[in-house]
């Protein structure tokens, strides 16, 4: 296992010539004039050079207008926000925006610009010349991975999914060194929003930006985040941690509510079968001899032979009755199928899934080639709940695994 | 009145076909075939007069608009007095205006002038209130300034919308602009309503069909060219999902 949250300046992607930014709430506060209480209170918090800081909370609780203080689209009553060490404050509005990502739900999207010249907006802006503009819409085109003729189409002749991409190519189109991310993902259909939210992931890992994300979604959040704030009615940060502490350890009641009863199964999404301590089976081949099979049967974690083919490859339980019963040589066939198969890169949320889908308590784990690697029963995963926080990897190492 | 009109007409019409058709005030396509060169310099001054009335209209309107883009209670306040201008009779408005600017040309203008506005300020403000939201909030988001927003994004954006204002102004301005004779101006009106004009003046039916004729022409070109404008220019316009 690899110890999450580790910021990797070194892993930037090849074109990028900006590094990651720390990011510091130093006190922020934001009063509207007129309002009995603060919109954010007194926010402190560091989001480390090159992670994910997702902000999460209720309706009302102040996430979106913590981060819009970030870029000033929001003006900061008291306290300070540093970006790599330097207030925001101390910048003109529009100078600081373009140094920032932004993406948005709505996505906004400019309806008379094709998309090439919306992933050009930001460079536009800042003068950079033609050739290099070209390069590098092509570069953000790519990494969104749209065909190179969407560059001369418009926002209208896209589809939604298409359009959150480019929305997000073009807030990293001046490879700002921080992003300001708001429900992007909000709009879109689950199926796709699951496929964009990997897709971001991947591409996180490649640029390695440092980023706010704001979302109502605790599952999104548990999924994105490197970090998580949980921030409450009033704009008070109630708890900042890796996803996996505050599964495990909610500060308090609120928090232990805005995660859900089910927080166990939510930690379930972050840990991968290969990262487990899985049982051990004793695999059987057609014609072994039956008492040798019996003696690791004994030794196994399971009073089961699974029984392989030449290449290792699953084809069925032998009970302990059958085995027992059998004479100098194992049965030629097995006393049951194997079914399901559980795959040594599922997520043990879906592993849980699969074994409760077709009733079995276990079932054999195979690797990429389809070969048993060991087996997976119901009090692998309940004990595997029990991995303290730090040994749980983060999201972006998670998706790049599945690779 | 007639007596006048046949005989001024009946002049012309001797020498081709016979007085019948004039003397009997009918739809004479030969004396139009003779008489049409009298009716360009009009209609030369009919499109001058109302392309300079839609311009100043615009230009006044387009600088409302931003400023109650800006200060939006003035919205309300500017939608009032243009729209009062605009409830005035225009034949009222030309012999109000006169004590005050005289008999001619710039009268004229300034009443076409006046029934623009409404329909300009309205469909501008209109065309930059639609700009969506989100699409705003991006540009901000992204550092562009509030003139660099006003100018690359929200007038790009409105611009069907004042575009058409423009098309309905500009129609209604050829319409109304037959009316400047009454003002003392030139134009289309001086053929249609006056014998004065040498055309045989409003009750000689060709020449009231043929001026006439001439406005509504001059209204569908104008018209014409606003749609194709507003289908040319604005491709964007046209894309959607395919």
């Amino acid at each position: 296992m690899t110890p999450s949250h580790t910021a990797q300046p070194e892993g930037q992607s090849s074109s990028a010539d900006s590094t990651a930014a720390e990011l510091e709430f130093r006190e922020a506060t934001k009063r509207y004039p007129g309002a009995d209480t603060a919109a954010v209170d007194h926010l402190s918090l560091t989001v480390p050079a090159g992670e994910i800081c997702v902000l999460v909370g209720p309706s009302g609780c102040g996430k979106t207008t913590a981060m819009r203080m970030v870029n000033r689209l929001i003006d900061i009553t008291e306290g300070d926000i540093l970006l790599g060490g330097a207030s925001v404050k101390n910048q003109e509005p529009a100078e600081l925006r373009r140094s920032i990502g932004y993406a948005i739900q709505q996505i906004g999207l400019f309806p008379h610009h094709t998309i090439g010249d919306n992933i050009a907006a930001v460079p536009r802006l800042l003068g950079w010349d033609k050739d290099r503009i070209h390069a590098r819409v092509d570069e953000l085109i790519q990494l969104i991975s749209l065909d190179t003729d969407v560059r001369d189409r418009y926002p209208a002749q896209l589809s939604g999914g298409q359009r959150q991409r480019v929305g997000v190519a073009r807030a990293l189109a001046a490879d700002p060194p921080v992003l300001l991310m708001d429900e992007p993902f909000g709009a879109i259909d689950p199926i796709n929003r699951e496929r964009l939210q990997n897709e971001f992931l991947r591409l996180q890992r490649e640029i390695r930006k440092t980023i706010v994300f704001v979302t109502h979604d605790i599952d999104e959040a548990i999924k994105m985040g490197d970090r998580i704030a949980v921030l409450k009615t009033g704009g008070h940060l109630a708890q900042y941690a890796p996803p996996a502490e505050l599964l495990m350890s909610p500060a308090d009641d609120f928090v232990e509510q805005f995660v859900g009863a089910d927080r166990a199964l939510k930690r379930l999404a972050l840990q991968r079968v290969r990262d487990i301590d899985l049982w051990t089976a004793a695999l059987a081949r057609p014609g072994d001899l039956a008492e040798g099979i019996r003696r690791k049967v004994a030794d196994a974690d399971l009073h089961l032979a699974l029984m392989v083919d030449a290449d290792g490859r699953p084809q069925g339980w032998v009970s302990e009755r059958d085995l027992a019963a059998a004479g100098e040589r194992i049965p030629e066939k097995p006393s049951s199928s194997a079914l399901p198969f559980i795959d040594l890169d599922d997520v043990l949320r879906d592993a849980l899934g699969r074994l409760l889908d077709s009733e079995m308590r276990y079932a054999p784990v195979v690797d990429g080639a389809g070969r048993v690697t060991g087996v997976l029963s119901i009090d692998v995963i309940s004990h595997a709940l029990h991995v303290p926080p730090e040994e749980t990897r983060s999201s972006t190492e998670l998706v790049a695994d599945a690779e | 009145m007639i007596d006048v009109l046949l005989a001024q007409g009946s002049g012309f019409f001797q020498k081709r076909t016979g007085a019948g058709c004039v003397a009997e005030n009918g739809f004479c396509p030969s004396w139009i075939a003779d008489n049409i060169n009298k009716y360009w310099t009009p209609l030369g001054q009919h499109v001058f007069l109302t392309v300079t009335a839609v311009a100043i209209g615009f230009s006044i309107a387009f600088v409302l608009s931003l400023i109650a883009h800006r200060q939006r209670w003035l919205t309300g306040p500017i939608t009032g007095v243009t729209g009062a201008l605009y409830t005035v009779p225009s034949v009222a408005a030309f012999f109000l205006l006169i004590p005050v600017s005289g008999r001619g040309n710039l009268t004229a203008e300034i009443a076409l002038v006046s029934y623009t506005l409404l329909i300009l300020f309205r469909n501008i403000t209109a065309g930059l209130r639609n700009v969506p939201e989100d699409v705003i909030d991006a540009a901000r988001g992204m550092g562009l300034t509030p003139n660099q927003i006003l100018r690359r994004i929200e007038l790009p954006l409105a611009m069907p919308e004042i575009l058409a204002g423009l098309r309905i102004a500009f129609t209604t301005t050829v319409g109304l602009a037959t009316l400047a004779f009454f003002a003392g101006g030139s134009g289309l009106g001086e053929q249609i309503y006056s014998e004065k004009a040498g055309t045989g003046g409003i009750f000689f039916k060709s020449n009231v069909v043929v001026a006439g004729g001439l406005a509504v022409l001059l209204a569908a070109v104008g018209d014409l060219v606003f749609l194709s404008i507003q289908r040319f220019a604005l491709p964007w316009r046209r894309a959607t999902a395919t």
